[in-house]
């Protein structure tokens, strides 16, 4: 049977539709992501400073990137937070996991306890630890009035800790959501294979280090990937925290990236900076989904 | 999820108590902010600088939160922080009902509808969920320039549809994914078109993924402090800038205890909906870091 020609053109609308329904958010994505950072990078060629300028001027931008004192403190800052933050949240994460996963009474209470701050926005969980830890205010002054005098916490005021006083706000953040990330990782185990184990007489501590842990492989790398990709974008926390202070103490580079385009005239080593940020992250993300969607053919 | 078999814990009641004083430790460590939080928000200024944050108020006073709401001095006009909180919620519910509807249709049409280079669609939309936004504030903002939405909650609707659009659709395409072909077949043998099929088949069933869509989208949007700080002004600023604009000030008395009820009131919104539904929320935390 021949299909008559508006059941030709139905077939042709069928088969456009979907692809039709797609397009606003593919254009979206494609002007938005794509053609944006395509502009960020062109301009971090050029010799902005206020405003834009389509001049362009080569690798000069990077070099005076490289050359900045602030850029090669915010990256040493980033190193510091982001391996502090990815290895305390990694193993608090899986410690509260494996403790959780004990037939623990009340499970059901403290899990939900350990991950709200993740329903936190980062600017009240830094509203919170700023006077939390605040020498006159927080914690040094209550230990002195519960009688510890000599007691002394003043990271934040102090040029050379106020960078730990940021992963430890983050940490108290992020941990529960890697602890439930562990912890599903934990209860997808297999666990005929554990009791096998048990059977040859494996110790608990052996069961945990040679068998368990070991299966969570994926989850360390999940939580590797979301925990970093969080470090380099990091940026609300340390401006609610301690606003880059006290001097450039904790400077980072998303902070470093906001000062120099918006508020230094500087766009153009701001472009530059926020370059060299989405290639940091990209050389984590893109092997990572690339791997995730393989997978899953 | 099925619970893994531990080996029965017989090492004894005190190895058991240690395990318990271990787990609740942990939750006082999480709970300890909110808490002082909480009771530094119902305390005079005076209590709070002479007395000890962790003690509970002396003499109670909800004063601080009227003056977090109503009168608090943000920049330069003592509005409180409500105007702001209302203006988070004007940015928020369209931006999140926006961006959840595309990335069903968006789901749906890359699991159901599927065409040569959808995975490389797929695969573009996914990398737009991590970049780091710095790359796109400076042409963001001469493009809602040019467009004559600068500064508005317009403007701020269509940067989080944008940028929301790779988690909401990856939400819906993996739910989606995992919905029986058959299903979708029969319909289309019985002569369901494109639409029929989705708001027939697809829809009525997608209920957990809309409720753990909605929630990621409203938690993310309204914790969001880049954007707002980036593109909002004066009056289109949301919650977080406003209180980190209260708090930060450095004009006049640091009032404390207005600066935790501010904190507690921009917190709010989202800790009830994780309260409410936490499992979702968790869901949508775990599809959005364990991909694929």
């Amino acid at each position: 049977m021949q299909p008559s020609l508006p059941g030709k053109a139905q077939a042709t609308l069928r088969e456009v539709l979907p692809r039709l329904v797609l397009s606003p958010s593919l254009f979206l994505i494609l002007l938005f992501v794509y053609g944006f950072i395509i502009y960020t990078g062109y301009l971090s060629l050029t010799d902005s400073r206020m405003l834009p300028s389509y001049d362009l001027e080569g690798l000069g931008n990077y070099a005076k990137l490289w050359g900045q004192r602030n850029w090669l403190i915010a990256l040493q800052n980033l190193a510091i937070f982001g391996i502090l933050y990815i290895a305390i949240c990694s193993v608090l994460g899986l410690v509260l996991a494996i403790l959780l996963d004990q037939k623990i009474r009340g499970e059901g209470i403290l899990r939900p306890i350990y991950l709200y701050p993740m329903a936190l926005s980062f600017i009240v969980t830094g509203t919170a630890w700023k006077w939390f830890l605040d020498p006159g205010l927080g914690l040094e002054n209550t230990m002195h009035l519960w009688g510890w005098e000599s007691f002394t916490f003043n990271w934040i005021k102090d040029r050379n800790m106020a960078i730990y006083t940021v992963v430890i706000a983050a940490v108290w953040q992020s941990s529960g959501f890697v602890m439930a990330m562990f912890l599903a990782g934990l209860r997808g185990i297999d666990s005929e294979i554990l009791k096998a184990a048990q059977m040859d007489g494996a110790s608990r501590w052996s069961l945990y280090t040679r068998i368990v842990i070991p299966q969570l492989r994926p989850v360390f790398l999940s939580a590797f990937v979301v925990l970093a990709h969080l470090a380099i974008k990091a940026y609300d926390l340390v401006i609610a925290l301690t606003n880059g202070g006290p001097g450039r103490a904790t400077e980072l580079p998303a902070t470093f990236m906001y000062s120099y385009t918006f508020t230094r005239n500087q766009m153009g080593v701001g472009a530059s900076s926020a370059v060299i940020m989405l290639a940091m992250i990209a050389s984590i993300i893109v092997p990572y989904l690339y791997s995730e969607l393989r997978e899953r053919r | 999820m099925s619970r893994s078999t531990q080996p029965s814990f017989r090492t004894g009641k005190i190895l058991r108590a240690a395990l318990y004083s271990v787990l609740i430790l942990f939750a006082v460590y999480y709970l300890l902010p909110l808490f002082v939080m909480l009771v530094n928000s119902v305390k005079t200024l005076d209590e709070i600088r002479g007395g000890n944050m962790m003690s509970l108020p002396e003499a109670f006073t909800i004063e601080p939160w009227l003056v977090a709401w109503s009168k608090a001095q943000i920049g330069v006009e003592p509005t409180g922080l409500s105007p702001y909180f209302i203006n988070s919620i004007m940015m928020v519910v369209p931006a999140v009902a926006i961006s959840t509807a595309l990335g069903a249709m968006n789901g749906y049409v890359l699991t159901k509808w599927r065409f040569p280079g959808d995975k490389i669609i797929f695969g573009l939309m996914l990398f737009a969920c991590f970049i780091p936004f710095q790359i796109v504030l400076i042409p963001m903002a001469r493009v809602l320039g040019m467009i004559g939405i600068a500064g508005t909650t317009s403007g701020l609707v269509l940067v989080h549809v944008v940028y929301g659009l790779g988690f909401t659709t990856l939400f819906f395409r993996n739910y989606y994914a995992a919905f029986p072909d058959e299903l979708i077949k029969a319909a289309k043998m019985d002569g369901a078109g494109f639409w029929r099929t989705f708001t027939r088949i697809l829809l009525p069933s997608s209920g957990p993924i809309i409720v753990v869509t909605v929630i990621w989208q409203f938690t993310n949007i309204w914790n969001d402090f880049l954007f707002g700080a980036s593109f909002a002004d004066f009056d289109s600023m949301p919650m977080t800038v406003a209180l980190n604009n209260l708090v930060s000030s450095s004009t006049g008395v640091k009032e404390y205890n207005v600066h935790f009820a501010g904190a507690v009131l921009a917190a709010l919104p989202t800790l009830i909906v994780y309260v409410v539904s936490g499992r979702y929320f968790v869901r949508g935390l775990m599809a959005g870091a364990v991909k694929g």
